[in-house]
């Protein structure tokens, strides 16, 4: 392989890995304060087709990811409101928001489905792009690209660095302890949820205005529940995450370029490649479950009620 | 004897004025009032389920009270959350440890300080470091409280509420995994602060120490206050009157017994540590005989859980040769497999390893005693009910029924259960650690009795426990355990309390052998 084409398949793994980047961002933050959210997908289904909405109706596609993130986090609400207020059960939740957004979504597009427009441009770094091979892997890319490395630093330094992430790590390991002095951890949850329920906005506005600029159907093809994937897979570690879903990008991306050099195997058996790669990393990090118990938030899908005091 | 409060006579640092919390099927506190000066130290005493944790949490606004009014500083406030109680300047060590166990240390202590508290500190590990070393409360600020024994995790809940400077502290049973020395240490803080003025609110179940240490007491039976007393001019013995009532009961001293038969027996045992942070037990020696009770000192986290998982069968790692149950090798069995020839044990977790919290009592007592009530694989309900039902009424623990769960129950009457279950199954051998850990004075006597009436029929029974009182009242021999040493054993006629304390601290670890070893090393870094 020449290095052109090992820099066109960086630079597509990268553009495949964002949507993922994105939603696994949002969901790591939502899962580190204790809750399991399942509907990524719909969320991220209905960020795509709202997304897409306001962008053809405005012409503009940065109203069109405002739009996206609006819509998300309202999908997630309706979630933190059941799982929160009402203690209804994470996971049957999550998979009955994942139904009404693939449902709700399909309703609502059915008017502009096969319409396209004109999505976000690349933007090229000064200086920066310039650099071989680097330059055209990392920095030849449309601004929710670069958007994506700001939220993966600004996330990595949040959880590690400060207080604030002290205090979500605190809530989603023993929320009754949290409680005990003095953390909101309800209102912790809230925040952790809708930034969850906006970052898959985002990464659905990503799928309808960048990577295929037009709405169809269940565009997104499961990328939320792979999400889900990826942070277990990350064992709930921001560096992990970014370094996951380019992996992914590559591992999606290798059935086409495998393809295309001539390889005579099923397409289907190589477009199976990243859910492999998820099912063995899963298996070599669940061996050691000393690491496993130090990463994993330990009251993850459990629900709190503050009134029963542990 | 405590000092005289009248210099710090101003306005009450806490008034209580008629609390009352009801809660579905229970009266938790009935119209309960109390008054708290500054610097006074006032002991909360009573039985399990006497109110005192609903009062202390309605306090420190975990709870909030159905009926009555709390007066900080002569104002009346409403404590509706935590956080509004620790602005006021209360602070609350837990009975059931509120710390997070994927963070270290000094994480837990910081995330319990405001910004402005952690600006003016600066240093917080250095903060924690000078403070451990002031007041004798070893903890390392680095490492991950889930390495942390029980005593250790106590300690640093202690070191929380100091690190803030509290004007009312709260404590829960702070003394019940400390040796005697911690203890005096614990008591010298306390004295300290009470000089600064800081109020403290004590619940104890050690008697002598509410005498000791508080200037005043109040006492609860089923939520009412019956009665206010000061310590210094009571017995240890007329306060548990008036607790538990008239039909008093006292742990009187028991007669010690010399063993029979060899039991079981540990043969040279050594083993390294899986967890960072454990203990590596070294070449122990031990044999217990029938109808004996052998009591093992320590401070918590030097080698007794990875002593117990060993026994218990708990640990994977088979030591074939060195342990031995009336002759047969059991090193190379499983725990189920053990209790097969006659071992039972009461692990120092109650909820998790003793009991499955979401599971009913009668579910509970199945989960190690299936001889009877099972047949053909099926489960016969009633005749385990029935059971349940007899263990319940027979250690008196309190509870809705037999189909209460694990998790609904205080701890006292969690390990009541567990303690009876376990009994009950006449074992050759009992383990059991810290029996009588937050159990009231009643339920412990209950808890002491049934041990030596096991002993009296001939069972050998190890007892681990960081109360060195109880393993002088019960134990025929003793021995303590450091650093993963365990020490001579002794008869307890032969032995004093400070000998025990002593060893405790490894005196009796020959000087060629490093006293704190290189145990952390051997485990893997987190």
């Amino acid at each position: 392989m020449d290095a052109d084409l090992i820099v066109q398949i960086l630079f597509a793994a990268i553009k495949t890995g964002t949507p993922l980047l994105f939603i696994a961002l949002g969901e790591v933050i939502c899962e580190k304060s204790g809750i399991l959210n399942l509907g990524q997908e719909g969320m991220m289904l209905m960020g795509a087709v709202v997304g897409f909405l306001a962008a053809y109706g405005t012409g503009n596609a940065g109203l069109g990811v405002i739009a996206a993130m609006a819509m998300g986090a309202i999908m997630s609400l309706i979630f933190a409101v059941l799982v929160l207020q009402l203690g209804a059960n994470q996971v049957a939740t999550g998979l009955a928001l994942t139904i009404f957004g693939t449902g709700l979504s399909a309703f609502v597009g059915s008017g502009v489905v096969g319409q396209t427009i004109q999505g976000f441009q690349p933007v090229m770094i000064p200086l920066l792009s310039d650099i071989p091979l680097i330059g055209r892997i990392l920095f030849s890319h449309d601004i929710l690209v670069y958007l994506s490395f700001v939220m993966a630093f600004i996330l990595f330094f949040v959880i590690n660095k400060t207080r604030m992430g002290l205090t979500l790590k605190a809530v989603g390991e023993n929320p009754h302890a949290a409680n005990a002095i003095g953390i909101k951890v309800l209102r912790v949850r809230y925040l952790a949820i809708m930034f969850g329920g906006a970052m898959a906005g985002i990464s659905g506005a990503y799928m309808s205005l960048v990577y295929t600029p037009m709405w169809v159907e269940n565009m997104t093809a499961g990328r939320g529940w792979i999400a889900l994937a990826l942070v277990v897979f990350a064992s709930w570690r921001v560096g992990r995450i970014v370094i996951g879903a380019y992996l992914f990008g590559v591992a999606s991306i290798m059935h086409l370029v495998l393809q295309g050099m001539g390889w005579s195997i099923s397409p289907n058996l190589l477009a199976m490649l990243p859910y492999v790669a998820t099912v063995i990393v899963m298996v070599i990090i669940s061996a050691d479950h000393f690491k496993e118990k130090l990463l994993a938030p330990r009251s993850l899908g459990k629900t709190f009620d503050p009134r029963e005091m542990a | 004897m405590p000092d005289s409060l009248e210099k710090h006579i101003s306005i009450a640092r806490l008034e209580l004025a008629n609390i009352t919390k009801q809660y579905p099927g229970c009266l938790a506190n009935d119209k309960v009032s109390l008054t708290l000066l500054p610097g006074e130290i006032h002991a909360l005493l009573g039985e399990n389920g006497a109110g005192k944790s609903t009062l202390v949490k309605t306090i420190y606004g975990v709870v909030a009270p159905d009926k009555g009014d709390i007066l900080w500083n002569g104002k009346e406030v409403s404590i509706k959350s935590p956080s509004i109680a620790r602005d006021l300047g209360i602070g609350m060590v837990f009975q059931h440890f509120s710390l997070f166990e994927t963070l270290t240390v000094s994480q837990n202590i910081e995330l319990c300080l405001s910004k402005l508290q952690l600006k003016n500190i600066g240093d917080l590990a250095q903060r924690i470091s000078k403070l451990s070393a002031d007041y004798g409360l070893d903890v390392d600020p680095h490492r991950y409280v889930h390495s942390l024994s029980i005593g250790e995790r106590q300690r640093v809940e202690i070191m929380r509420c100091l690190v803030q400077s509290v004007k009312l502290l709260i404590l829960d049973e702070p003394t019940s995994v400390l040796t005697p020395q911690e203890v005096s240490g614990l008591f010298g803080v306390l004295r300290t602060l009470s000089e600064q003025g800081c109020s403290i609110l004590f619940i104890s179940h050690k008697l002598h120490e509410v005498t000791e240490i508080c200037h005043k007491a109040t006492i609860l039976r089923g939520g009412k206050v019956v009665d206010t007393c000061v310590p210094s001019e009571e017995t240890p013995a007329t306060i548990a009157k008036m607790m538990v009532g008239d039909l008093a009961e006292q742990d009187a001293g028991y007669s010690k017994q010399e063993g029979g038969h060899i039991v079981f027996n540990i043969h040279d045992l050594s083993l390294t540590t899986k967890q960072p942070f454990g203990t590596a037990l070294k070449n122990i020696n031990l044999s217990l005989k029938a109808g004996e009770i052998l009591g093992i000192a320590g401070v918590a986290g030097n080698g007794q859980d990875e002593l117990m998982a060993i026994i218990s069968g708990e640990e994977e790692r088979h030591v074939k040769a060195s342990l031995e149950l009336n002759g047969t090798p059991i090193g190379h069995l499983n725990a189920g497999e053990r209790r097969k020839l006659g071992m039972a044990y009461v692990p120092e977790e109650r909820l998790g390893r003793g009991a499955v919290p979401d599971m009913s009592l009668t579910e509970n007592t199945l989960l190690t005693h299936s001889e009877g009530f099972v047949k053909n694989g099926l489960v016969q309900w009633n005749v385990l009910k029935d059971y349940a039902n007899t263990l319940i009424d027979k250690y008196k623990v309190k509870c809705h029924g037999e189909f209460s769960e694990a998790k609904s129950l205080s701890g006292g009457n969690l390990q009541k259960f567990i303690m009876g279950r376990e009994i009950g199954q006449n074992p050759k051998l009992l383990i059991c650690a810290h029996p009588t850990w937050g159990v009231d004075v009643g339920a412990a006597l209950a808890i002491h009795q049934a041990l030596l009436e096991l002993r009296n029929q001939g069972a050998a029974i190890l007892l681990v426990s960081e109360d060195i009182d109880e393993l002088f009242l019960l134990a025929d021999r003793m021995a303590a355990v450091c650093d993963g040493y365990l020490s001579p054993l002794v008869k307890t006629e032969q032995t004093n309390i400070d000998q025990i304390g002593q060893w405790m601290a490894g005196t009796f670890i020959n000087n060629t052998a490093p006293i704190n070893s290189d145990t952390v090393e051997q485990g893997t870094k987190a």
